[in-house]
Order: structure tokens, then C-alpha cells, then sequence
């Protein structure tokens, strides 16, 4: 079979942008530059990236406290994003939201949900206006691991489950919670397998493999759009950094550690796009390359940006 | 102008503002099981027969459908979600209060949020966790309108102007002033109904009314604690002390200019609720009014509620926990007097 030699290298650049974004991020973050705290993505892109490729015009994602991956995959813009991480009048949330609660719900991704487990019934509450309104599109939940032993999570699952509604529940396992491993804090070999407590699909697949992630989206998005009903998507991967701002990990044994390098997902689906001669070596690094221009484009204009006025903090409590 | 009762007033609400809009729907626990009670109070009661795809009977499941009357708020659908006690809104805190109240903020003004939450308060013989009035709690959290309707009339035109507002509007509802009847009917049920005109009206959410004109002391309070400081008005006036009694029907925002206007007129007020009175609204409207009209009160501004203690079940004890007509009577013969 022929490849779409152009749409793998989009989802290849995608990945790479997630992936030196967040590199970017970091440094500055560190070197103290950008405020707040960050909470990042490295490892896990090949989930946003799968997922949000799979996607139509109009559906609409629910994110988390880890969301720039799922922001970029969704379509924002860098610019828009590093705006706000910079928490410049500018960004997507024009400041108000920081890197917790990044998302645009005209570009498809409601402002990220940063408590745990909070955004399953809202994303299930998307879904309904789209059933309700007799609507083609589909709600996608993004989640850790963690928020599966939320209550939240028990109750919005059930009601997507017994109104079928429009929704796919994307559970990114990236093995911990914060730094407590997942295995102490859940029985089921498979987070999946929780599924059967609704009575819908649950499937997991290898998070790191790009096109497994693309292939099991779909089936789950036409499933909710054809009237069938939620799908419990469980996609195995691994968080290459902190939980958040300066975390070492020590927590992460060094031998899981080095497998989750050989396993990640970029230099897997990098690895295979030269195996099948979709792109060789000079055009990746010519996608790494831009890709480092359009970001080092947008931290410029963004650390450049001027600060919102104190007062507009009074802004935008009520419509 | 059908004399009408809060339960039937609400329901009137509800079915015509669905008939007006097909982006309204109400959702939550036992509302529109054909054989059930429409709701703990009977508001929805047959309202299913009419709009069957938009009374949403879910799961025992608070913060989830809460939740989700959020999502669907946010695509633009204009959801009604309906608790059953005030006390189960502590079941969806974390929607209520981190997601609800703040999403239109966290996105710059970018979400919009036209979602109406319904909750009956009031102690009414069941114990500690059917009982509360929490309205100071809510009162608390930016990003929330609140209402509280004490007759039919406001019940409507308070639950239509909430339900055309694009914010998050809480709705507290008193159980003894609903007139729910049947099965449903509440004992020790205060006689709310009013007359409500047949057209189409609203009560702006914000603006207060003065129910009882005076020139002594101001008394405000809302739902069942407005009609118990009417009461006792009436029988202040007996003693010579000509007491005005307001109801701001909303606490968020609050009328301020019509509060301020009658304090500075009469120079003394006092504030009834039902709630505790430690952190309540009291404690806040005191503190304010002393700010704004420290040149014309001629005493300190007076608190009635309940004492700091989860609601009591024994009836003599929950009778002792509620400010009483008497209760207020003597904190405004207090003001008055000295």
C-alpha cells in the first residue's frame, strides 16, 4: 500500500513541534524567564497527536493540567500558546488561563480542565449539546491515568455510556500520578478493562506507536459518531520529564527509564518513515528545523508582547 | 393573573421559557419519571409529557451531571440542572466552584456559560443534611449569580430572567414556601403564592423590592426569613415601631442603591438569615453598610440567624435553631430603643 507520504510527515511534524516546544519551555521556565508552573508532555505525543489527527472540523477535546500536546495537536497556534504562557493580554485565554488551562474553543479545544478527573463529565455535557442538537460531531476527554479514580470519572463514564453519547475517553497512561506508579492505585491489569463497568468498549493500545494511537481513534470516533456510543481508549506511554516544574523523578526506576527512551514515540515514527522511505534523513531535519524557527518566532513575539494592564483582572468574571 | 403557588409558578417558568427557546432543558435526579414526583418538590411534575427529550432524568450522580450541564452550556444548549437539596450541591463542589464559576474567566471571555442551578434550602424536619442554607458559602465564590425568590411571582420571573442570562445563575428555592402538594406537600408549608400575570415577564436578576414601607429600621431578609420579618413588622407597628422590610430577592448582584437608600432613610438595620452566623451574608452586608453610611446610622447594624451548629432534627430544636418572627422582633426593638 502506497503511503500519504505528506500527511505522515504532517503528523511527524506535529510530534516534533509538541516535543521541542516543550524543550523550549522548559529552558525558559528554568533559566526563569516564564512564570508560573509548568506541567509537560514529552514522551506522551504520539496520544494528542493519534488522537486529534483522527478528528473532524467541529469536534471538541476537553484537556488537562498536562495540555500544551493536546493544544498543538488540536491546531492552536504556537503563537497564541506561548503568548499565554508568558501570561501576555495576547494568548489564547488573553492571559487569564496560564499553562494549565490553555485551549481555544473556536480551534476546537475547550480551556483545559486542571483538577483531576474535572473535565470527564463536562466533555460528556459536550457531547450531549451535540447529540441533543443531532450534530455529526464528537467529544474527545483527554485523561491520565490518575483521573480514573476520580468519582467524577465513574459517574460522567456511566451517563456517556447509558445515553450513547458522542464521546471517546482518552486515558493517556503514562504509569504515574503525579509520582505515585499507577499499579498502587488501581487493581485492573488495564485501565481499560473499567470499561466493562459501563457496558462499552475499552481498548488499550501501545500510546507510543503514532499510527496504532490514529487506527484506534477512529474506530472509536465512528462508533460515537454512528450512534453507538463512548469508547474507553487507553493508550500506553511515558512521561520523559517532571510531573511538573523542577521534578528529577526520582521516583522513575533508571532501568524504566532507559526502555521508555528506546520506546519514544518521535525517533520510533522517524525510524519508520526512513524505513519505508517516506522521507529521508535531510527532510526530517528540515521539519526539526522549522519547527525550531516557528518556535523561537513565537517566544520572541511573545517575551516582546506587553503585559496586561493589572486591572483587566476585573474583566471577564461575567458575560 | 392566576393566583399561583412558587412549585407551580416555577413549573409555568420552565415550560413556557422551553416552549420559547429549544436550546433550554432540564436535567437531574427523579425530574421527569412518568409516575414519580417531578423533582423532590413537584417543579417539573408533567413537564416530561411535553418535552420528553428535554427533561433529563440522570443518575444519582451530582458532580457528573452538573458537569455535564456545564459541557453542554458551553456549546451553547441552555440547561436547567436541578438538585434536589441544596445540601447535594456539596456532592458537585468541584464543578460549581473550579469549573462553573471560573471557566468564562479562565478563557479571557472567550466561554460562555448560560447555566441555571436549582436548589431547595430551608430546615424542614429531616435532619442535618437536608436542611442547610447555604447561600453564604455560594456567596463566596466569584463568578456566580444568586437568586432567592420568596413568592411566585419572583419565582418566575426570577427563573426566567436567570434562564435568558448567558452567566451561571443558583437558584435557591425555600422548601416551606413551594406549596408543593400531594405526596410532596411539605408540613409547616408557608402560604407564598401570588398573583401572576398571564404574559410574559421577568424580575431582573439584582433588583430588590421593598415589601413593607417604614421609617424606623430596615429590615432585609430573603425567602421564608422575608415573610417571618413581615411578620414581624406588623407587630412591631402595634408597639410603635415603624420597621421597613426589604427583599433583595437577589444576593448576587446585590441592590445595593435600594438597600443603601432605606438604611440611610430610617438609620438602622437589621439582617435576617437562615443560615449560621458565622461567615454569613450578615456578617458582610453589616460590614458594608457600616462603610457606606457611617454620617447616617444611628445604631449598629444588627444580625438574626441561626446559631453556629448543624441543623437539629427534634422540631423543638430545629424551632430554636431558625431566627423566629419574636427573634427579630426584639433585635429590632434593640436597634430602636438602644
Amino acid at each position: 500500500m502506497a503511503h500519504d507520504a505528506p500527511l505522515l510527515i504532517s503528523l511527524y511534524r506535529q510530534m516534533v513541534m509538541i516535543r521541542q516546544f516543550e524543550e523550549r519551555v522548559k529552558f525558559l521556565f528554568l533559566e526563569g524567564i516564564m512564570p508560573g508552573t509548568i506541567h509537560q508532555y514529552q514522551g506522551q505525543e504520539a496520544v494528542a497527536v493519534g488522537v486529534c489527527s483522527a478528528l473532524d472540523p467541529g469536534d471538541v477535546i476537553t484537556s488537562t493540567h498536562r495540555p500544551h500536546g493536546h493544544a498543538i495537536a488540536r491546531g492552536l497556534s504556537v503563537e497564541s500558546m506561548m503568548h499565554e504562557l508568558f501570561g501576555k493580554a495576547t494568548g489564547c485565554c488573553h492571559g487569564k488561563g496560564g499553562s494549565m488551562h490553555l485551549g481555544d474553543l473556536e480551534q476546537g479545544m475547550l480551556p483545559a480542565i486542571a483538577i483531576v478527573g474535572g473535565g470527564v463529565p463536562i466533555a460528556t455535557g459536550i457531547a450531549l449539546a451535540f447529540q441533543m442538537r443531532r450534530e455529526p460531531q464528537v467529544a474527545v476527554c483527554f485523561m491520565g491515568d490518575g483521573a480514573t479514580n476520580e468519582g467524577a470519572f465513574h459517574e460522567a463514564v456511566n451517563m456517556g455510556a447509558i445515553w450513547s453519547l458522542p464521546v471517546v475517553y482518552v486515558i493517556e497512561n503514562n504509569r504515574y500520578s503525579a509520582s505515585t506508579p499507577i499499579c498502587q492505585t488501581a487493581k485492573v491489569p488495564h485501565l481499560s478493562d473499567r470499561a466493562c463497568a459501563y457496558g462499552i468498549p475499552g481498548v488499550t493500545v501501545d500510546g507510543n506507536d503514532l499510527l496504532a494511537v490514529r487506527e484506534a481513534a477512529q474506530t472509536a470516533l465512528a462508533r460515537a459518531r454512528g450512534g453507538e456510543g463512548p469508547t474507553l481508549l487507553e493508550g500506553m506511554t511515558y512521561r520523559l520529564t517532571g510531573h511538573s516544574r523542577r521534578d528529577p523523578c526520582a521516583y522513575q526506576p533508571e532501568e524504566e527509564r532507559r526502555r521508555a527512551q528506546e520506546q519514544e514515540p518521535i525517533g520510533r515514527f522517524g525510524a519508520w518513515l526512513l524505513a519505508e522511505d517516506v522521507a529521508d534523513q535531510p527532510a526530517l531535519d528540515a521539519v526539526r528545523a522549522e519547527v525550531d524557527a516557528e518556535i523561537e518566532a513565537a517566544v520572541q513575539s511573545a517575551s516582546a508582547a506587553p503585559d496586561p494592564a493589572p486591572q483587566d483582572a476585573l474583566n471577564d468574571v461575567f458575560a | 393573573m392566576a393566583h399561583i403557588t412558587i412549585a407551580e409558578a416555577l413549573r409555568d417558568g420552565l415550560r413556557e421559557e422551553m416552549a420559547r427557546d429549544d436550546r433550554v432543558f432540564c436535567i437531574g435526579e427523579d425530574i421527569g419519571i412518568p409516575g414519580g414526583w417531578g423533582g423532590a418538590f413537584t417543579v417539573t411534575l408533567g413537564l416530561e409529557k411535553d418535552f420528553r427529550e428535554r427533561i433529563i432524568d440522570t443518575p444519582i450522580s451530582e458532580a457528573g451531571f452538573f458537569g455535564v450541564a456545564l459541557g453542554a452550556a458551553v456549546m451553547g444548549l441552555r440547561p436547567v440542572a436541578d438538585v434536589q437539596y441544596s445540601d447535594f450541591l456539596f456532592c458537585a463542589m468541584d464543578q460549581v466552584v473550579n469549573q462553573i464559576a471560573t471557566l468564562r474567566y479562565m478563557s479571557g471571555g472567550k466561554v460562555t456559560v448560560p447555566l441555571v442551578m436549582r436548589a431547595p434550602v430551608g430546615a424542614t424536619g429531616r435532619g442535618a443534611q437536608h436542611a442547610r442554607n447555604p447561600e453564604a458559602i455560594f456567596y463566596g465564590i466569584p463568578g456566580l449569580k444568586i437568586v432567592c425568590p420568596a413568592t411566585a411571582y419572583d419565582a418566575k420571573g426570577l427563573l426566567k430572567a436567570a434562564i435568558r442570562e448567558d452567566n451561571p445563575v443558583l437558584i435557591f428555592e425555600h422548601k416551606l414556601l413551594y406549596g408543593s402538594k400531594g405526596a410532596r406537600a411539605e408540613s409547616g408549608n408557608i402560604d407564598a403564592s401570588s398573583e401572576v400575570p398571564a404574559e410574559d415577564y421577568i424580575v431582573p436578576i439584582g433588583s430588590g423590592i421593598v415589601r413593607r414601607e417604614g421609617s424606623d429600621v430596615t429590615i432585609i431578609g430573603t425567602l421564608l426569613m422575608m415573610h417571618r420579618a413581615l411578620l414581624a413588622a406588623e407587630r412591631l407597628a402595634a408597639e410603635g415601631i415603624s420597621a421597613e422590610v426589604i427583599d433583595p430577592r437577589s444576593l448576587v448582584p446585590f441592590d445595593w442603591p435600594l438597600v443603601e437608600a432605606s438604611a440611610q432613610k430610617t438609620g438602622r438595620a437589621v439582617i435576617v438569615e437562615e443560615g449560621p452566623r458565622t461567615g454569613g451574608i450578615g456578617g458582610e452586608l453589616a460590614a458594608t453598610l457600616s462603610e457606606r453610611l457611617v454620617d447616617y446610622l444611628l445604631a449598629p447594624v444588627a444580625r438574626v440567624a441561626s446559631p453556629d451548629i448543624p441543623v437539629p432534627f427534634a422540631p423543638p430544636m430545629e424551632d430554636f435553631y431558625r431566627p423566629t418572627v419574636e427573634r427579630i422582633m426584639e433585635a429590632a426593638r434593640v436597634v430602636v430603643n438602644g
